[in-house]
């Protein structure tokens, strides 16, 4: 506080004038006058023709929601449960993360753990196991759904695009458990 | 049946009610929010009133706080942006692209041709999208509930090709450094052509039904002014600081992406009332239109991303990015101590600063006149809290 | 001006097989079952026809799930409020807070008693009508404001106030309004005011006073929209202003009262404006006789009902496209607008009438 004092002193060295004009700016008002500087410059004039216009203008409005009301083919509602038949989402919609298995039920992860080190809330488990030719495969993928934010990283981390965004939404559950996913269907392999 | 014990509850620190006048009548505190129609999420005014007349409003904070930048300290670069999705979440790519961008700084990477202008096309439609929103909750808190559905209506178009584009409608996580993290799909170009034809009937139909409403002039016509100097001191930016007549858009003034190829201008209001704040994000949107056109009529082939790689280790030092976002400019500051994560991480919202004025619009006015500032504010609550 | 018959066949068979004080109260309960039934049919069948076409309004299919249509969507609802608890929160005055609810439902209720719905369907033909209407329908007013006062909530109490300023403010214009029908009719009976509008729809008091019949429609719909609490003018609502506004505390059955008396207020209120303006029970008459009698085929009850439901689709357009005025916007534009120019008009119609310069 000391060290600031000496401030406001320099600026009457660099102008020795008389009142206060180079005083520091008030502090601003606690009670700012609203209306005050209300110019109303761009205000149009009060007349009757403005009037009348103004008025015109809210019929002009009532028959833009009338339009809506007269073309039932402007209506954008879709009924979800029922139209879940035909119900696309678009190609790359970022639904849960699943691993495609082929076939044969295989997949192909190589447990790299890649996607374990992109993903940004820890989501995602690699456990690990071997085979029987002692090689270290996956063992399990463990997938949080319920800490995932969907955000692509793990999949854009992927060499082997083992794993890829679902398109499943319905996501909701009663319970906790069925949100921690084991993606593999197999062990070991 | 028990009487209602009521002790006087202890203020506030800063508040006083004044005394009791002579005619009887006092002030009153209402709280308005966190659970609020108008309050656009967890927003929590204390506004002292004088009958209907606002005397004074204290916004309380951090209800939607999530410590997002002590998070991002946490985390790798890369991984850092899908958090900043969640600050303004109807502004979520061109978040992402100011901190692509400190990246991009920061490792002296460079983006192609067709990058950058992805990166413009889709950081135009994300300010369109985030204005219809904004348009239709205005009409909504105004009392005007038709323009609500017709504001969504129109941003779902936009919201539809994102989800086309990235997967996601909202968080989107799109941009990387480089470039962004896949090209636009076919046929992407010629959707957003017919989108754009479509804008331009809305707008009109905007103009009829809310702007050129007499009812929406007179409430907002000299409601809520903010001077010119009173903006610039509070920080505000964007719309709101426009409005008043800051005369500052980072695209114009410190142009980032390729924004210095195209023509656009930028609107200024004069009076900084609600009214202005609602005109400029209305012209905002025909000037995105305008910059789309001119986005699409060159939209180059080739690569879309520079070069990939999963995470950057920054070298020491401090990188800061600016973008322009739906409500104003949006700052990235990273401290790296040369590894994968960042040191410390600061992002300048514009929603905080914004809000920081409210008091100073709303006094003196009425409670639907606090209702229309916030709405014309626009503000985003998880971007004021992060 | 030809005569129409007021006695219906079900009081007349009761005058003639029942002692008079009998007869009497029997046909007074029989009114009353039926306004009352009138009552719920309205109000639910309203509540549909606000939501769909709030609905087609907004580019939405409205209700659709309960029902062929949705159309018993409002029953589940009401089923819902009724089955929820009567919540009373604490520090309310009780007597106020569960009295408040039950007033504008028995205001709009006494509306309809005088309402003519047909030419034999009018419960009592009062000679002093249009006072009555006026003196019952501000008890919905009171039971606004008894209900903000009592729920011990500020936002309930500013919206009370709120409605307490605007709806006395609007009554002025509205009266001075249906007084100048009262004047162009020389009755202040609601039948006989119907009646005087025979003849081909020029005759109705809409045009039949040249102009001041065309501006007292105008200024009656935008007051009676106030009156009514509903958009563009439902300040002591203001969902987003003031939460709720006076029923910002009330759940349950008490608020489906609030609820439904709304909606029976519209229907009274657009039945008095087709009484008054439109020619109440009459039928539509061109002018151009194979027409006129297929139309008069139809019998006024239904001709009512049709003139009634397209002021209320009036008032739902009116809703749905504007936003909602500023508390002193609303009152002056009340005290310097609507005021001065319903007494002006109320000065064109007595010269009208003075001078005898009505259509014949």
């Amino acid at each position: 506080m000391s060290e600031e004092t000496p401030k406001p002193d320099a600026t009457p060295e660099v102008k020795p004038a008389e009142a206060k004009p180079a005083a520091p700016p008030p502090p601003p008002p606690v009670t700012y006058p609203r209306s005050a500087g209300v110019t109303m410059a761009a205000a149009p004039k009060a007349s009757l023709s403005r009037f009348l216009g103004d008025a015109f203008g809210l019929f002009k409005g009532m028959n833009v929601t009338m339009r809506y009301f007269r073309k039932p083919s402007r209506i954008v509602t879709r009924e979800y449960p029922e139209n879940r038949g035909t119900l696309k989402m678009s190609e790359r919609f970022r639904g849960q993360v699943v691993m495609p298995h082929d076939e044969k039920n295989e997949h192909t992860c190589t447990a790299c753990t890649l996607c374990e080190k992109a993903c940004p809330n820890g989501s995602i488990s690699i456990l690990t196991t071997k085979n029987l030719a002692s090689k270290r495969v996956l063992g399990a993928f463990v997938y949080r759904l319920s800490s995932c934010t969907l955000c692509n990283l793990c999949i854009e981390a992927c060499p082997f695009d083992a794993i890829r965004m679902g398109h499943g939404f319905e996501m909701a559950t009663f319970t906790r458990d069925p949100l921690d996913l084991i993606l593999n269907k197999t062990e070991g392999r | 049946m028990e009487a209602l014990k009521t002790s006087a509850p202890a203020l506030p620190p800063g508040f006083s009610l004044r005394e009791t006048r002579a005619d009887g009548s006092q002030e009153y505190f209402l709280n308005m929010g966190p659970q609020h129609p108008s309050t656009h999420g967890v927003l929590k005014l204390v506004v002292r009133l004088d009958g209907e007349t606002v005397v004074e409003v204290v916004p309380h904070l951090g209800f939607i706080h999530r410590a997002i930048e002590k998070m991002g300290e946490n985390e790798t670069f890369v991984q850092y942006i899908h958090l900043t999705d969640r600050m303004d979440y109807l502004s979520s790519h061109i978040n992402n692209l100011g901190v692509c961008m400190a990246i991009e700084k920061a490792m002296g990477i460079g983006v192609p041709e067709r990058g950058e202008y992805i990166r413009v096309l889709v950081s135009e439609l994300q300010r369109i999208q985030s204005h219809l929103l904004w348009w239709g909750a205005f009409g909504m808190d105004l009392g005007a509930v038709s323009a609500f559905l017709y504001g969504f209506k129109e941003r779902e178009k936009i919201t539809q090709l994102f989800e086309e584009l990235c997967g996601a409608r909202l968080t989107m996580n799109f941009f990387r450094p480089g470039g962004s993290n896949a090209d636009v799909p076919e046929g992407f170009i010629g959707k957003v052509k017919e989108l754009l034809e479509e804008m331009k009937f809305s707008l009109d139909e905007f103009d009829t039904l809310i702007s050129k409403n007499m009812i929406i002039r007179e409430r907002c016509f000299g409601v809520g002014r903010l001077s010119r100097e009173r903006a610039a001191n509070y920080g505000c930016s964007g719309p709101v600081g426009r409005a008043s007549g800051v005369d500052f858009d980072v695209r114009r003034d410190d142009p980032y992406s390729i924004y210095d190829r195209f023509k656009f201008e930028v609107p200024l209001g004069s009076n900084g009332d609600c009214l202005d704040r609602y005109l400029v994000r209305i012209a905002e949107m025909r000037q995105s239109v305008r910059i789309l056109e001119q986005v699409v009529a060159a939209f180059p082939e080739g690569q879309y991303r520079s070069k990939e790689k999963a995470s950057y280790k920054v070298p020491a030092g401090s990188y800061f990015s600016a973008v322009e976002t739906a409500r104003g400019m949006f700052g990235t500051y990273f401290v790296s101590d040369n590894s994968f994560k960042p040191y410390r991480v600061k992002s300048r919202s514009p929603n905080f600063s914004n809000l920081s004025a409210l008091n100073e619009m709303a006094q003196g006015g009425k409670i639907a006149d606090l209702v229309a500032i916030l709405s014309t504010l626009d503000l985003i609550i998880p971007d004021i809290d992060r | 001006m030809t005569e129409i018959p007021a006695n219906n066949p079900v009081g007349d068979f009761l005058r003639a097989n029942l002692p008079a004080p009998w007869a009497a109260i029997g046909n007074g309960l029989i009114a009353v079952a039926a306004l009352a039934g009138l009552v719920t049919v309205t109000a639910i069948f309203l509540i549909w026809l606000e939501r769909k076409v709030c609905a087609h309004f907004q580019a939405r299919l409205g209700p659709t799930r309960v029902g062929p249509f949705g159309l018993l969507q409002p029953i589940a609802d009401a089923i819902k409020l009724l089955m929820k608890e009567n919540v009373k929160p604490r520090g309310v005055d009780a007597l106020a807070y569960f009295l408040a609810p039950l007033l504008p439902i028995t205001g709009s209720f006494l509306v309809l008693a005088v309402i003519p719905f047909g030419p034999t369907l009018q419960v009592v033909d009062l000679q002093a009508g249009v006072v009555y209407v006026v003196a019952v329908s501000g008890l919905g007013i009171l039971g606004i404001l008894i209900g903000g006062w009592g729920s011990n909530n500020k936002y309930s109490l500013l919206g009370s106030m709120r409605s307490g300023a605007q709806l006395f403010s609007y009554e002025l214009s509205m009266v001075l309004c249906m007084l100048l029908i009262v004047m162009g009719s020389g009755t202040a009976s609601l039948r006989e005011i119907v009646l005087s509008q025979q003849g081909p729809f020029w005759h109705w008091w809409i045009i039949k006073m040249p102009l001041a019949g065309v501006a007292a429609f105008v200024l009656f719909m935008v007051s009676s929209t106030a009156e009514l609490n509903r958009g563009p003018l439902d300040l002591s609502e203001a969902e987003s202003e003031l939460t709720g506004g006076f029923h910002t505390e009330y759940t349950g059955i008490s608020f489906s009262m609030f609820f439904l008396a709304e909606f029976v207020n519209m229907f009274a209120s657009a039945g008095l404006g087709a009484t008054l303006f439109l020619g109440g029970f009459l039928p539509v008459q061109l002018g151009y006789a194979p027409v006129d009698h297929a139309l008069a085929m139809l019998p006024g009850v239904c001709w009512f009902f049709a003139k009634t439901y397209s002021l209320i689709f009036l008032y739902m357009w009116f809703r749905w496209t504007f936003p909602r005025l500023r508390i002193d916007h609303l009152l002056s534009l009340e005290w310097k607008f609507l005021l001065p120019a319903s007494m002006a008009n109320m000065l064109l119609g007595a010269t009208l009438v003075a001078f005898r310069w009505i259509i014949p």
